[in-house]
């Protein structure tokens, strides 16, 4: 690595259902809210879609922080998604944090399609917060590293 | 290994200003799998599009990345382009660049980085993509309308009209619901039933339609153009095929005595009865509740005068089984108790009553044979007190939070007709707000104030007391004058709330259909599909979505029997191809999947595996319907030996996704 | 103390919400002490969402109403008016020297009738 420090810039994978979420990233979009970049969104059809395999596998492969977005509770497009997602995650993020990734590394919020200015706030946030607690080391696979 | 094609939009400047496009396609060339890339100025365009068409013939390509706007805009439009060129529809991803990196950053350099990576994104994933075939399902072509009011008769007529079979399920003896109990409509004044009976016949007389009468729905299995609908035919205790509706029976009964709930209990029926004159089905039932014979096996004075021998003691509840396309529901509404309200004293004066009650004893098939008489001594009355919005807009937990729509134009009908009949009569009115948005509401209320000399007064009624003499104290507020008033009524009506019937709840339950927390089912989108519930092929008419007038209910009716039409017309229906898919070798049969299954779409089969050594083996495996399955995924993530996966959005893929994400130096 | 403040400190100590008010005017349809007062239930919700303390705050209406609650527990819109008389009230009492009920009148006022209760209560209303 060269000598020269570069300034840190997190790793962040957002898991977004495509009925609330990805349109309310959408809507932040048209609005011309920013958020930085180090943000990258994947759609899945609901939240309950996101295996939890997937935010282990993001970690091991160097993420900096994973977020999980859906639609508020009792508006899910499928009904009852959102309730299965927030049960895995509340599990998922506890074992997480015993294993040494910090619960602001992970993070479930609710963010309906208006929404638009509430997902730049939150990423907003929740980029500041990765960015605080620096690079995860933890579960990192090393043999991914370049 | 796919052959991948990348086409980078510029969107005129929208991506272009902040993104470098050129080194995006440039980049992404590189990429393994990607054959060909190249950037244009707006790929949506017919020149784009042919762009997209040319390359994959010419480089033969298996998978195509546009990185342009949000899929939510364009994907449709680019996974036809694709199958016009003869490629699978489900062979393309798109890749956000616009409302997800070029609208949100100003840096040029971040934004052409994090296109990069959200363009090798869509490429990882393309890689994985497999080709899908949207299924089909057969359309039954037969549709049940749930509730036999305005509303289900409207909608069943209709879809009737276009000569598809209907079926009516009506929970009470007779179709026809509310309207029939109603006298006059507003704001024409003609006479409700006038205008319903010719309506309820020839729903009795249309081959097309079958009426189930004194039936429920029992169980609702199935999905969008395969409905499996469990009736239960209520004993009625006569033979609905030998009755002839003569009446004999209703009038040699000896239980007089029963409260005639057609008159709202005002007067008495027999226990043997027909709800009213022009009753369709036109047969007698018998009420179990009061019947000798049924009760104690004393009497059978009905079964000797009735000359068709219908009377049949023994029947019981019958249940039917049939096949629907489409499923309306039309349960409607009913007054709220009023028994929270004790300041209006409902329950203290026979003479404080309900406007539905005051209905009844305006009507001439009514119990005062249409005399408006006070219920307690048969008088007339001549000082009348409405009051609005009993239980309506209240949120302090009494009544209902929302406005009932209804009831400033029926009092403003009930208050106008009391004095045109009776103008020796003082009739008052307290409102809130009049609400009378509706072609010809407000000219018509306008007409009750400056016509009919109605008493309108903005204010509330805090308190209604009989006194023993038989007047009414009505003690109020006029807001205008800034008084409190003291009225010395002898008639107080009330226009309380209305709310969904109580049968809805259950029926949503067994329909998978949601409702909002007033009980009022909710509409698939407020604006655009304001007819049809979210779960597909289940439709709404009538006040079972929301408060609704007449007017309101029937052209909600027709606009639900347009979208049944719509569906049942066609004769097989294409599904969604991104549905779970389970892996029968690898599935253990252990329900997880089934159970958090919104849809019901996964059920489990015996099936025979042939083992390793030639034997065979009885196994239990997860099967999904593709017809039912909506594709969330949840139970792709209940399984915990992996064989449950979605198509389209397969663990592989999304793990690729999160690979290529994570992979940025 | 501006009135905004002081319709802020009003709203604080009675937790009510004024805005949640939609002028039925049940709570005046329903006052018994209604003739009495100057100010009518209805227009203390709405005078205080004006602002306007200072008027309610002179008027001797709010020793008129009786705290039977009849307002709150009818109220629609669980507005509470009666709360907010009381509130007016304190802010009157609690400054100084406006005790409304001072321990010398008491004698005078005094009848066989008078359960000892309302004296507690009145002395607790109407004293600082």
């Amino acid at each position: 690595m060269p000598n020269e420090v570069k300034a840190f810039k997190p790793k962040i994978v957002a898991f977004c259902c495509n009925w609330c979420s990805y349109a309310g990233a959408d809507l932040a979009g048209t609005n011309r809210l920013t958020y930085p970049a180090d943000v990258k969104i994947i759609r899945v059809p609901c939240s309950c879609r996101v295996n939890p395999m997937f935010i282990l596998r993001a970690f091991q492969r160097g993420a900096d922080g994973v977020i999980l977005c859906g639609c508020h509770p009792g508006d899910c497009h499928y009904t009852s998604g959102n309730y299965y997602a927030r049960r895995r995650m509340t599990l998922l993020f506890s074992m997480l944090d015993y294993l040494g990734i910090e619960k602001e590394r992970t993070r479930v919020e609710w963010v309906s399609a208006a929404e638009g200015a509430k997902f730049a706030a939150t990423m907003n946030d929740f980029v500041a917060t990765v960015t605080a607690l620096g690079e995860n080391k933890r579960l990192e696979d090393l043999r991914c590293k370049e | 290994m796919q052959r991948i094609g990348v086409f980078v939009c510029w969107c005129g400047s929208n991506i272009a200003a902040t993104v470098d496009v050129q080194a995006v396609s440039d980049a992404l060339a590189k990429e393994p799998g990607v054959v060909y890339s190249t950037n244009y100025q707006y790929m949506c365009s017919e020149a784009g599009q042919n762009m997209i068409k040319n390359a994959i013939k010419e480089y033969n390509l298996t998978g195509v990345v546009v990185c342009s706007c949000s899929p939510r805009m364009h994907e449709a439009t680019f996974r036809k382009t694709v199958a016009a060129a003869g490629l699978n529809p489900y062979m393309l991803e798109v890749a956000n660049i616009r409302e997800q990196c070029s609208w949100i950053h100003k840096d040029k350099e971040a934004g052409t980085e994090k296109a990069i990576v959200l363009g090798r994104t869509a490429i990882a994933k393309v890689q994985l993509n497999a080709p899908l075939q949207a299924g089909e399902s057969p359309v039954v072509k037969r549709a049940l309308v749930i509730g036999g009011g305005i509303a289900g008769i409207q909608t069943a007529l209709d879809i009737a009209e276009a000569g598809f079979d209907v079926d009516i399920v009506e929970k009470n003896p007779t179709i026809g619901g509310k309207m029939t109990q109603i006298d006059k409509t507003f704001p024409t004044l003609d006479c409700a039933a006038c205008i319903l009976t010719p309506k309820m016949v020839d729903c009795a007389q249309n081959e097309k339609i079958h009426i189930y009468s004194y039936s429920e729905v029992e169980s609702v299995k199935g999905f969008v153009g395969n409905f499996t609908v469990s009736i239960k035919k209520k004993a009625r205790y006569v033979d609905e095929n030998k009755c002839t509706g003569c009446g004999e029976c209703t009038t040699k009964c000896p239980m007089k005595n029963v409260p005639n709930e057609f008159n709202l209990g005002m007067d008495n029926r027999r226990a043997i009865y027909i709800p009213f004159a022009q009753a369709v089905p036109k047969v007698a039932t018998i009420d179990p509740n009061y019947c000798n014979m049924l009760k104690n096996g004393k009497c059978g004075l009905c079964a000797k005068v009735c000359g068709a021998g219908a009377i049949d003691y023994k029947q019981q509840d019958q249940i039917v089984e049939e096949k629907y396309g489409a499923i309306v529901v039309a349960t409607g509404y009913n007054p709220i108790k009023l028994d929270k309200f004790d300041e209006f004293g409902y329950s203290l004066s026979k003479d404080v009553i309900t406007s539905l009650e005051f209905e009844r004893l305006t009507n001439a098939a009514g119990p005062t044979s249409g005399t408006l008489l006070r219920p307690s001594d048969g008088k007339h009355p001549h000082t009348i007190v409405f009051v609005q919005c009993v239980g309506s807009r209240d949120t302090s937990g009494c009544g209902k939070p929302y406005c009932s729509k209804i009831c400033c134009m029926y009092t403003a009908k009930h208050a106008m007709l009391t004095r045109e009949k009776y103008p020796d009569t003082d009739v008052y009115v307290f409102y809130i707000d009049v609400r009378s948005p509706g072609k010809n509401y407000d000219e018509f209320y306008r007409r009750a104030v400056e016509q009919y000399g109605v008493h309108y007064i903005k204010g509330m009624v805090g308190k209604v007391a009989p006194r023993a003499d038989g007047k009414i104290m009505v003690q109020a507020s006029d807001l205008l004058a800034d008084e409190q008033l003291h009225i010395e009524a002898d008639l107080v009506v009330l226009a309380a709330a209305i709310e969904p019937d109580k049968s809805a709840r259950p029926l949503a339950t067994m329909l998978t259909a949601s409702m909002d927390t007033n009980d009022f089912f909710t509409e698939a989108h407020a604006k655009l599909r304001p007819v049809e519930s979210p779960t597909a092929g289940i439709f709404l008419s009538g006040a079972c979505q929301g408060p609704k007038d007449i007017p309101d209910t029937v052209s909600q009716a027709s606009a639900a029997a347009a979208k049944v039409i719509g569906l049942l017309v066609k004769d097989k229906l294409t599904t969604n191809p991104c549905v779970a898919q389970s892996n029968e070798m690898m599935c253990n049969g252990c329900s997880s999947c089934e159970r958090v299954c919104p849809y019901g779409a996964i059920t489990y089969v015996d099936k025979e595996f042939r083992m390793p050594d030639r034997t065979t083996r009885v196994r239990r495996v997860a099967s999904v319907n593709p017809a039912v399955c909506q594709g969330c995924g949840a139970c792709t993530v209940a399984c915990p030996s992996g064989a449950m996966d979605l198509k389209g959005f397969s663990n592989s893929q999304i793990m690729a996704e999160v690979d290529a994400i994570c992979q940025m130096k | 103390m501006n009135n905004e403040m002081m319709k802020e400190q009003v709203i604080r100590m009675s937790g009510v919400n004024p805005l949640k008010c939609m002028r039925c005017g049940k709570c005046s349809g329903t006052c018994p002490s209604y003739d009495e007062m100057e100010y009518h239930p209805h227009q203390f919700v709405y005078m205080v969402e004006k602002g306007e303390i200072d008027k309610l705050m002179a008027s001797p209406s709010i020793y008129k109403c009786l705290s039977c609650f009849a307002c709150v527990e009818r109220c629609p819109r669980d507005v509470e008016p009666a709360k907010l008389v009381e509130a007016i009230r304190l802010m009157v009492v609690r400054q100084q020297g406006q005790n409304h009920l001072k321990a010398n009148e008491i004698p005078a006022l005094l009848d066989n009738d008078l359960p000892q209760q309302a004296l507690v209560t009145a002395f607790r209303k109407y004293t600082k």
